[in-house]
Parts: C-alpha cells; structure tokens; sequence
C-alpha cells in the first residue's frame, strides 16, 4: 500500500478556510513555547500585544497605519502570485514609488495646487509599475527567472533612495538627518483617524476592484487560466504575454500606491527607514489570503496588528519588539504545511489499485 | 604592492562568510531547492554562535552549535518544501522572517542581566589571524596566509565542493536531480532524500556564514551583522552559475566592493557608494539574463532545470 499526492483540479473549499485558521492557532502555541522557554509568560505576553493593537481607538489606527501598507502590497503580489509570476519585488516597487512622489511632490513646483495629490499618486504608481515591468519584460520576452529579478531590484531602489536622501534631496537644514525636506501641505495625504490615511479607501477600493475583474470580468477569467496553464491559455487564443505584462504592471502600480501612502501620509517626507520589509511580509499576506483580494485586508491588519503589539510588549513588558515577525514567520509554518491538503489530494492506494491502475493505462 | 595586499586582505576576510553560504547555496539550488531563508540562517547562525562562545568560552563549541541551528533551519524549509511540497519562495521568506525576528529576540534575551539581557555590546572570544612569521612580510602570501581559522577553511572547501560535484558520482547524481529529477530517479538516486540532505548542508554552511561574522569579522552581535548578505548569496548562487568553484570570484568582487567602499567613506565621501553598492545586484540581473539567453541557443549551461520545482513521484 501507498499514498499517493494528485494535484487538485480547484482547491479544496473546507480547507481554504480551515487552514489558516488552524496555523494562526498553531502559531499561538508555538511562539507561545519559545516564550515560555526563555522565560516570558506567553498569555501575559498576548494580552498585552492585543492591547496594544486593539486595546483602544488610537492604538487601532496606529495598526491601520501599518496595515495600509500591507493591504496594498498584500494585493499587488496576490496578482500577480495568480499569475505564477513570483513577485517578490514589491518592496522595491514601494520604494520607487515613494522616490517620485517625492519628486513630484518637492520638484514639480509649476503643478497648480488641487492637481499636486492626483499627479503625485499617478507619478508614484508609474513608478511601482516601472519596476514591475522591467522583471516582466524580461520575463515574457526572454523567459529570464523574475524571483530572482524583482529581487535584486529591492536593491536597487533602496539604494537609489538612500542616495538621495543622504545626497542631493537631503534637507539643508536637517542637522545631516537622512531625509528630504517635508512636503508642502498640498501633497500630504488626508488623514482620516491619528496618522490613518485615505491609503485605508484606496485599500479597500482595489481589493473590491480587483476581486470584481478576477472573478466577473473576462479578463479575469483569462488571467486564470494562464496561472492554471499557460500552455492551454494559448491554445485558447489569449495573449499569454500581454496579459502577464498588463498584470504585473498593475500589480508594481498596486504596490507602489502602498509608497506614495508612506510618504504622502505617514512620513511626509523620504527618509531612511521607510520600507521596513512591507514588501516580503505582503507575500506573507497574500499566501495566507490564499490569493484572495477580499481576504486580504483582513490578514493585512492581524499582521499590522502583530507589528504594533510587537512594539507595545517592548514597551509594557520589556520583551523585544521583534516577537511580532517572529509570529509572522511563525504563522508561514503550519500554512504552508497545510497546503498539501489545500492544493493535492491524498489517496491512499493498494497493491489491488496500483495494478488495476497499470491495466487501467494500459 | 602594500595596497593590493591589504585589500586582498580586507577582501578575503569580507569575502569568507558569502563563500560559506555561497556553496551550501550553490549545493542546495543544485538540488532543485531554492532556500530564501539564507538571510534568517545567517542571522541565526551568528547570534547562536556569539551566545555560545560568551558563555562557554568554546570556539569549537560555538561553531559546532552554528551548524545544528542551520541544520535545523533548513530542516523546515526541506521538510515544508519537499515533504508537504509548498511553495518554495514563501517557505524560504517564512524561515527570513522567522530567523530575522528569532535571532533579534535572543539578542535581547540571552544577554547577562548585568547588562539587561542584551547581546549587543558585549564581547566574547573570537578566532584571530594566524601568525605566520616570516611569510607575514611576502605581499600577496601575507594576505592570503595572514587570516583566521575560518577563512583557511574555504582555501580547503572550495576545491572540496568543486570535486565532489564534478567528480563523484554523487555530485552526478546531484546535478541530475536538479535538471531532470524523473532521469534521476529511474538511475536509482532517492531523489527527495537527496534533496533533504543538500538543503540541510546548505543550511549549515550558511550558518557557518553567520558564524564567521559573530565570532572573527565583526566580532559580537548586532541586530544587523548580516547587512543583508543572506539576500547578496542568492545573487551570488546565480553569478558563479552554480558552479562552487566560482563561488570566490563572486564573493571576492563583493568583499572587495565593500572593502573599497569602506575606503571611500573612511576618505569622507558618501555618495558613490550606493552606486558602487548597487553594482553586484545590477551584474547579477545581467549575469541571469545573459545566460538564459544563452541557455535558450545552446542549452548547456545555466539555472538546475527544476529549480523550485516539487518533485512529484508518479507511482504507476
């Protein structure tokens, strides 16, 4: 007797809901244990990062603040993940978009005031999706491996953009800190609640959007298909290479809105430290979403929510602040596990079956 | 003359860790497992190591315990990869993360309560460079000869690592699994405790990376030793072409770019280091498109053929 592993046709429905759930809880247990072991009590320890996160309004939005990001990029790679495109660039594109809104937002002194927020968010997505486009071009024209691409060009940006905030944008009279001057008032963001921005409805605007074009509209339906099989897409007649292009360009336009939000909204200016790896924990985001642009806002504030009550357990209790992507780490552990009951199917076969299964062939 | 030896010098020395982790990564890769967790092993493997050495005052010690952290680390990775066959890219950032924020935690817990639980400023043995006596004065050989334990250690294993891939018939089954596991398989390899064992080498000598900056280049623990470097390795993998024998000239051209950027900044400038910085991931894409070019009209060398690929066995 063996077991044998068959890719599912379409996931497993109880699985896709179970799964996540169960590796959240797993999670809890583990990181649970490594706290104990070295000596921190694990439920004083969670209450005190729920609170942290939860505990009160302006704890709440300092959360939103860091799942804004996290929503934008979580739906900028679930695109392109649907893909099969492995866009582990998302960072980079953040970054780059954060350099030209800061461009457009120091630089174009000749836009007429109202028009300096549009400009600066459509500059700021150019730019993300130039980014993306490049790891795509090289992808569909020449089959060049675009892991490995979209991360080099993390790099890239980081460095372009440490470049000019300690170089030529560095504000003058910024007593040598590293970053721009701040933004004139006209491109600052609106806030909604504390440093919560109108990022949060651009959020929620995409996922709607992108989960109606995914699942209603007929391009959706051809970008399925080419993540299922791009050998049957073309024999369906769909423009495989086109189709990968306009994703991924929307997909590094998504993921750099997520920039110009950290720099129109939070920060008002370039400045060192800006993408504190948003880009690698939305590839977290979008997997435990399992590619879903509905879910995705959901798992984007428990991550954020991991990120403020890592910082608030520093804080109250003394513990490091890096709990909180310990857990994040964590959580990637049993979900990942669980995709084999996610995506394979698992038979167990006799002797009888292997051979009826040989005739079968045969 | 003394120019160039010194920074052969600085270059070796910056070059050692990115060798380690550049051959466990090469072997790995060749396995047909891409391991993004390099930069959370690193980290790993340096905070483990620093901890060990303070506290036991073994060297030894720390290196061996290094190794079993590695090991463990990409343990996850083979078994989350391999047995439960999830995606390759999501498991390696988990392990990112996940060592990231570990190793970050015991930085501040570890420590002796005289100094708050922290790591981070305390001081512990660490491995000097060999006396060599007379030879210290010959350029070139003084660079070369005038370094620790650790950076002896890749002179051995790089040759090493090249043979047994080349040469053994291991190292042909290896390279078999990584360009046509199902050809691998029907030679009689176990394939996929094939690719558990070089994930879990990989791992260890990634940890070994780690350990090299812990305990001899940068002497102790900061939240940041790696600087990156875990990310740097997987850039590396792709330039030497998954050739181990490569795997110096790649890490001496970084180890050299950080020496000379370190002149530049000890001569007070700042700005052209993030271009100069911006260089050996530049080459990289450049290094990858010309030999998937290259690899479409030849079809001779290049990435293992299923990189990132599960293997499935088809029981029929």
């Amino acid at each position: 007797m063996s077991l044998v592993f068959e890719k599912r046709k379409s996931v497993s429905r109880t699985a896709i809901v179970v799964v996540p759930i169960v590796s959240f809880m797993a999670s809890l247990l583990l990181t649970g244990a490594l706290l104990a072991i070295f000596g921190a009590d694990p439920m004083a320890t969670y209450a005190s990062m729920a609170k942290g996160a939860f505990g009160s309004w302006r704890a709440f939005t300092e959360t939103l603040v860091k799942a804004i990001p996290l929503m934008l990029t979580g739906l900028g790679v679930a695109l392109a993940f649907k893909l099969r495109f492995w866009n582990i660039g998302a960072e980079g594109q953040l970054t780059l978009a954060s350099i030209a809104a800061t461009w457009v937002a120091l630089y174009w002194n000749w836009l007429p005031g109202p028009l300096v927020l549009p400009v600066l968010v459509l500059v700021g997505c150019a730019a993300g999706a130039l980014w993306a486009g490049v790891p795509a071009l090289l992808k569909t024209r020449l089959n060049v491996d675009e892991t490995l691409v979209t991360l080099m060009l993390n790099y890239v940006a980081l460095l372009l953009a440490e470049f000019l905030y300690y170089g030529p944008w560095r504000d003058p009279k910024g007593f040598g800190f590293p970053g721009t001057m701040v933004f004139p008032k006209e491109a600052w963001f609106p806030r909604i609640a504390g440093r919560a921005h109108i990022g949060l409805y651009f959020a929620i605007a995409v996922a709607l959007i992108l989960w109606f074009v995914l699942n209603r509209t007929r391009w959706g339906f051809e970008l399925k298909v080419i993540g299922n099989s791009p050998k049957a897409a073309r024999y369906q007649g769909i423009a495989v290479e086109r189709n990968i292009m306009l994703a991924i360009l929307l997909s590094g336009a998504i993921c750099g809105l997520a920039g110009v939000g950290e720099v129109a909204g939070i920060s008002r200016r370039l400045q060192q430290g800006m993408a504190l790896g948003y880009g690698f924990t939305a590839i977290i985001v979008a997997w435990m979403a399992q590619l879903n642009p509905l879910a995705v806002p959901f798992v984007a504030l428990l991550m954020g929510a991991l990120l403020v009550g890592g910082d608030q357990v520093q804080m109250t209790m003394g513990l490091p602040s890096s709990i909180g992507t310990l857990m994040q780490g964590m959580i990637l552990f049993p979900m990942l596990a669980g995709s084999l009951f996610t995506e394979y199917r698992i038979k167990r076969i006799g002797a009888q079956a292997v051979r009826e299964s040989e005739t079968g062939a045969a | 003359m003394g120019l160039i030896t010194s920074l052969l010098a600085i270059t070796l020395r910056a070059g050692t860790s990115l060798v380690y982790a550049t051959i466990g990564e090469t072997y790995t890769e060749r396995a047909g497992i891409l391991n993004l967790g390099l930069e959370g092993i690193m980290l790993m493997g340096a905070v483990s190591s620093f901890a060990t050495a303070y506290y036991s005052g073994s060297l030894a010690l720390a290196i061996v315990v290094a190794i079993c952290v590695g090991a463990t680390l990409s343990l996850i990775h083979a078994f989350l990869t391999v047995t439960m066959k999830a995606n390759q890219v999501v498991s390696g950032l988990s392990i990112t993360l996940f060592g990231t924020g570990f190793a970050s935690f015991l930085g501040q817990r570890l420590g002796p309560v005289s100094n708050g639980r922290y790591l981070i400023g305390l001081t512990g043995p660490r491995f000097t460079p060999v006396d060599v006596g007379a030879l210290g004065k010959v350029p070139i050989l003084s660079a070369i000869l005038g370094q620790d334990l650790f950076t002896y250690g890749i002179y051995i294993l790089i040759p090493l690592a090249w043979f047994y891939m080349y040469r053994t018939r291991n190292g042909l089954w290896l390279r078999a699994i990584g360009e046509n596991p199902r050809t691998a398989d029907a030679m009689g390899v176990n394939v996929n405790r094939s690719k558990y064992l070089y994930t879990v080498f990989g791992g260890m000598m990634t940890a070994l990376g780690g350990a090299h900056l812990a305990l001899a280049y940068t002497p102790g623990w900061s939240e940041n030793i790696t600087g990156g470097r875990g990310w740097i390795v997987i850039a590396l993998v792709i330039f030497s072409m998954w050739n181990p024998a490569r795997a110096i000239t790649g890490a001496l051209i970084f180890g050299g770019i950080n020496a000379v950027q370190f002149r530049l900044q000890a001569s007070g400038t700042n700005i052209p280091a993030a271009f100069l910085n911006m260089l050996p991931y530049l080459t990289t894409i450049a290094v990858l498109v010309a030999i998937t070019w290259w690899e479409a009209l030849s079809k001779r060398v290049g990435a293992p053929a299923a990189l990132s690929v599960p293997y499935v066995r088809e029981d029929k």
